[in-house]
């Protein structure tokens, strides 16, 4: 009998009752909770009667909604308050943890998760985002679910899922200098398309994927259900024991160490079967950028958009489409042009990394006077530890500011919005049509690249000023 | 509890031939902020069917009058995007039945059919027939067969069938709810728990 996979593993561990001929009963270990997608869920169980079969598993915070200026202010904005609000009064209610606004562990779902240590290799999570698949980065099988799955979860700590095909993407060698994270799963999306994932679960290996931090591999994680795919999933190492080490929630003591025994059985099989296995070189990856309104049209920065006659004839009219809206040229080159805003946080691109990143290009630089740049980090720890290491200071020096943390821009359901037919630069994981507010345009890279765009006020590859 | 029955329907349908519509079309972001479940289809595809000034865009399909019915026809990759239930809930609230489209998201898969929603998935030949057809009368009346798993044109007969998981066929016929079925096998549940600690 052939090996198992690590997805297989943890699935296998974590399943109640298989229905016959349907999916499975599967028990979440941690369900994430925010504001969003969670009201109608509470108010479920409440019209149903039940109570929360188990609060403790259950966390949550307030990210999309939240205003990244004056928190310790009420809300401005009535129906976001409101929102906000509910899901206090909800968590009072049904007795569960939650991390307000203003909360030393505030913060952006996915950011607070793995910087708690609420995430743990082998565990199963779920929450009513897509963006939930950040978590794999743990060796977690975390993945996104909808409003009615919410409420399964409150009830019985479980949900109805078909098992997914596994899918396993190996990217060898060694990342050039410029190139990170962001711009290794933009080329991934790029080449196997916003619908190439769709039915797996992925699990990432080889040696350009083991050489990344924790936090790189969560923008890789995170940004797996852009190629439509359940989850990510990368199997534990010292890096992964490295960054839990010491955690508000990761056990400590022998207890740790006992942990991580456990953890390190985590892996693959060597004679495990994959339903699919795609292999990339880490010497063909440069920095990255979309042109287009899904995360699957992307290009390296010094490429051109594609002309007409290179896209597949079906896909001919969608495509058109889309340039339209960016109001791009099919074939003209992508970088150069004016940028207005540029963006660096949300769930892919909020950490501590990357605002390191971020601030150590702008050193010594100014942002150009026409660009507008949010810089919002995931987590409140993020943005004091921001203060604490000075990169506040240097990120004013050169002409940003640090704002507080919340989803922000990336979709802009807080005051955050990019107006209509400005461009942004942004860090998020999104593109689509009116993402970070209607009528906007939004191009997805790196924060390198970001950082790059806001100070020479166009799309530039940040190698050429390094 | 439980969920609309869907059993067959026979309709004209609403021709939508984008590929990769996403959530963020189905219903942008900044409608979310509801806390109840209605009232989502006065939103669904906002930014494509209404301009700023919050007039009927004349061209987008669910403006034009000669276009209805309970059936939406889509593109490939449908739903991709967000794991918002309130974009089923918008597409149901508005009226649709049942998404066509030769390929489907996962989670929007799932959402849907949590919700009574059918989203059946059709070769892309057959997609090309059934745009064609509508795009020749807007009147073509499509019929979907849940029971026998077939979706056919009713004036020529073409017909196609479509895969469901079948669990989940069982509860979309009979109305069934899966927190109700979650729920009678809490023990086990429990059992499980136990199992693991």
């Amino acid at each position: 009998m052939a090996g198992k996979t690590l997805f297989d593993k943890i699935w296998d561990q974590h399943v109640v009752e298989e229905i016959k001929g349907g999916p499975s009963v599967l028990y979440i270990d941690r369900h994430l909770v925010h504001e969003v997608t969670s009201p109608q869920a509470f108010s479920g169980i409440e019209k149903r009667g039940i109570r929360l079969f188990r609060p403790e598993k259950t966390v949550a915070t307030p990210d999309h909604n939240v205003p990244t200026q004056d928190q310790h202010l009420s809300i401005r904005d009535e129906l976001s308050r409101f929102q906000v609000n509910k899901l206090t009064e909800n968590c009072k209610k049904h007795g569960v943890t939650l991390y307000g606004l203003n909360h030393p562990y505030h913060g952006i779902v996915h950011v607070i998760g793995p910087e708690l240590g609420l995430t743990q290799p082998g565990l199963t999570m779920v929450c009513g985002d897509s963006h939930t698949s950040t978590h794999g980065a743990l060796g977690t099988v975390a993945f996104g679910i909808g409003t009615s799955e919410v409420e399964m979860v409150l009830a019985t700590q479980c949900i109805l899922q078909p098992k997914p095909r596994k899918m396993r993407i190996t990217v060898d060698g060694k990342l050039s200098t410029g190139v990170t994270a962001k711009d290794v799963v933009l080329y991934i999306i790029s080449k196997i398309s916003a619908s190439g994932g769709t039915g797996y679960f992925i699990e990432y290996a080889g040696s350009a994927i083991r050489s990344l931090s924790m936090e790189g591999r969560m923008t890789i994680c995170n940004m797996s259900i852009e190629s439509g795919a359940r989850g990510g999933l990368i199997a534990p190492d010292e890096t992964t024991f490295e960054y839990l080490k010491g955690r508000e929630f990761t056990p400590a003591g022998a207890d740790f160490d006992r942990a991580v025994e456990r953890w390190r059985l985590l892996k693959s099989d060597n004679d495990a079967v994959f339903d699919k296995e795609l292999h990339f070189n880490a010497a063909d990856i440069e920095p990255m950028i979309t042109y287009g309104t899904n995360p699957g049209m992307g290009a390296k920065i010094k490429d051109r958009i594609p002309a007409l006659e290179e896209i597949d004839p079906a896909a001919r009219e969608s495509f058109k489409k889309s340039l339209a809206y960016m109001d791009f040229e099919a074939g003209s080159p992508i970088a150069g042009r004016k940028v207005d805003y540029i963006f660096v946080g949300s769930c892919t691109n909020g950490r501590m990394e990357d605002l390191r990143e971020v601030a150590g290009f702008v050193r010594g630089k100014q942002k150009a006077a026409h660009v507008t740049a949010w810089i919002v980090p995931g987590s409140k720890q993020v943005e004091e530890q921001a203060h604490r290491e000075g990169i506040t200071a240097i990120l004013e020096a050169a002409g940003f500011k640090l704002r507080q943390p919340g989803c922000s821009a990336c979709l802009a359901m807080n005051d955050d919005k990019v107006p209509e037919g400005m461009l942004a630069v942004a860090t998020s994981n999104r593109n689509f049509e009116g993402r970070q507010g209607p009528g906007s345009r939004t191009m997805l890279a790196s924060p390198l690249t970001a950082a790059a765009a806001a100070v020479t006020g166009k799309v530039t590859d940040p190698r050429t000023l390094l | 509890m439980s969920i609309t029955k869907f059993q067959t329907i026979e309709s004209t349908a609403v021709p939508l031939p984008i590929e990769n519509v996403d959530t963020d079309q189905i219903i942008p972001a900044r409608f979310l902020k509801a806390t109840t479940r209605d009232g989502f289809g006065e939103n669904l595809f906002r930014d494509w069917r209404f301009d700023k000034t919050g007039r009927p865009i004349e061209d987008f399909v669910l403006n034009r009058k000669i276009y209805s019915g309970s059936i939406l026809v889509a593109g490939k990759n449908f739903g991709s995007g967000s794991s918002r239930e309130h974009a089923a809930w918008a597409i149901f609230d508005y009226g649709f039945k049942v998404v066509v489209s030769s390929f489907f998201a996962d989670i929007f898969k799932n959402n849907a059919l949590n919700n009574g929603l059918l989203p059946v998935q059709v070769p892309e030949s057959f997609l090309s027939t059934l745009f064609r057809a509508l795009e020749q009368d807007a009147a073509t009346l499509i019929r979907v067969d849940l029971e026998k798993q077939d979706i056919t044109l009713a004036a020529s007969g073409q017909s196609e069938s479509f895969d469901i998981n079948p669990y989940k066929k069982e509860c979309l016929l009979h109305g069934y709810d899966d927190i109700d079925f979650l729920l009678s096998i809490k023990d086990k549940i429990i059992q499980f728990e136990k199992s693991r600690s």
